[in-house]
């Protein structure tokens, strides 16, 4: 047979790219729902995690419905809306985000609430871009609705070692204690270069070799904060 | 005349040629440092050691099988579409194995996320399936997959060790230079965590390498 004909060559692409087509497409079919049930159980670890819960998948269920008391849905204005058939929980931050053709109206920022014995805390949502694709967090507050007292980060493809680390301890750690207004003005937090007085309530230590992230992070919190913060002011019992 | 035929066929599974095709690639004929295939990934993917390994260890898998596929295909693939083919077949690997990878091993598929892509474009695995796959059966094909992941692999690894252990003072994620030695002015090397530095090392494992092994340098 000889294999340089054109009839072989079309006949051996289709053939080929059938094949292929029907092997991935049911690959993917059919190991869809495991995948979806990954990625629900992991956002309720990310959630927990946000308030130094750290959960493993198979009791990640369990403690979120335990400690999680409460999930909100809050409009572009930071008013707690009520959506028919929308749970907070199946907003998806990073594909909003990313959803160019939704208008300002159409955006909603779930707030979920903690509560164990000290007390109540509540957890942010939001996603962002660092430098080579989506990046997102969960920044968890006290109740005075100011202070962070927790928080977790994830990226899609950050550069390992680089960008990448601000899924790390060490990095989210920084956060704690930060605040987010001075006095009653809306400040959030900055992520800075070395050398600057990060011991600043508002300043947060970039990595190095990842500013391009660490930046994405720090516009990250203050464009999705800035929404909350009439829900915020309203319902915090410090004065904001 | 049986006899000869009988040798013919039943070259054993080790013979020294084969024995050749996993050793070579470990060192005189390294896919990196000798070949200079694949150096894209060892800049991105050596700044942390378990990274490195990952990578290796899915490299090796997408090889194996892309050079068995390839090779069992070899007598059907018209030499005029060939690359696309060998394209076809890698890229649909890669995928398979990241779609079983987030079904199963969530944990172990986000940290390869980056990286799954990357061994799609990963020079060695086409060259591979172009210079050896194409022309050989299925058995040696296997072991040269074998042979040439192991050889990008330990590369990818020494590099991974320089950079993470000069770079951010750990191995494998464990800090490694203790405390003490930052307090008396000891600082990690920002420079190793950036790409040039893992060229840099590369280098330098081809200098040690030729100048241990002088038959590999070329002649002006």
């Amino acid at each position: 047979m000889d294999v340089n004909k054109n009839s072989y060559i079309f006949g051996f692409s289709a053939i080929l790219v059938i094949v292929v087509a029907a092997v991935l497409s049911f690959a993917a079919e059919s190991l869809k729902p495991m995948q979806a049930e990954n990625v629900r159980i992991e956002k309720m670890q990310n959630i927990l995690t946000s308030v130094g819960i750290e959960a493993t998948p198979s009791d990640a269920g369990e403690l979120f419905d335990k400690y999680i008391i409460d999930q909100k849905l809050l409009s572009n204005k930071g008013l707690v809306v009520e959506q028919e058939g929308l749970s907070p929980f199946d907003i998806d931050a990073v594909k909003q985000y990313k959803d160019k053709n939704l208008t300002e109206d159409e955006r909603y920022y779930p707030l979920f609430t903690f509560e164990n014995e000290e007390g109540k805390k509540y957890i942010v949502p939001m996603a962002g871009k660092g430098l080579w694709g989506p990046i997102w967090g969960y920044v968890a507050f006290a109740e005075d609705m100011n202070t962070i007292v927790g928080s977790t980060f994830d990226h899609k493809t950050e550069t390992p070692g680089l960008g990448a680390e601000i899924k790390e301890d060490f990095f989210t750690e920084k956060f704690i204690g930060k605040t987010i207004f001075e006095g009653s003005e809306f400040v959030s937090v900055e992520i800075v270069k070395g050398g600057q007085p990060w011991d600043s309530p508002h300043k947060v230590d970039g990595i190095s070799g990842g500013t391009i992230t660490s930046v994405g992070v720090g516009e990250m919190m203050e464009r999705t904060l800035k929404v909350y913060v009439p829900f915020f002011k309203s319902t915090s019992k410090a004065s904001l | 005349m049986s006899e000869t035929a009988e040798v013919k066929v039943k070259e054993p599974l080790f013979s020294k040629k084969n024995k050749k095709l996993l050793t070579d690639p470990l060192n005189d004929d390294n896919p990196i440092t000798i070949q200079v295939l694949g150096i894209c990934s060892a800049l991105a993917i050596t700044v942390q050691v378990k990274q490195a390994f990952v990578m290796s260890v899915s490299v090796l898998a997408v090889m194996i099988f892309s050079n068995l596929i390839v090779s069992l295909m070899r007598n059907l693939i018209p030499s005029r579409v060939r690359i696309i083919v060998q394209l076809v077949i890698v890229a649909a690997l890669v995928i398979l194995v990241d779609q079983v990878l987030k079904a199963f091993v969530y944990d172990v598929s986000k940290q390869l996320s980056v990286f799954v892509g990357l061994i799609i474009t990963n020079c060695i695995i086409m060259g591979r399936l172009e210079a050896f796959a194409l022309a050989n059966k299925p058995f040696p094909s296997i072991l040269d997959a074998i042979g040439n992941a192991a050889g990008y692999g330990w590369i990818l690894i020494v590099v991974a060790v320089f950079r993470e252990f000069f770079g951010s003072g750990k191995l494998w994620g464990i800090q490694l230079i203790p405390q003490s030695f930052y307090e008396f002015g000891y600082f990690n090397n920002g420079l190793m965590i950036l790409p040039p530095m893992a060229l840099i090392t590369v280098g330098i494992i081809i200098w040690v390498q030729r100048s241990r092994n002088t038959k590999l340098i070329e002649s002006n």
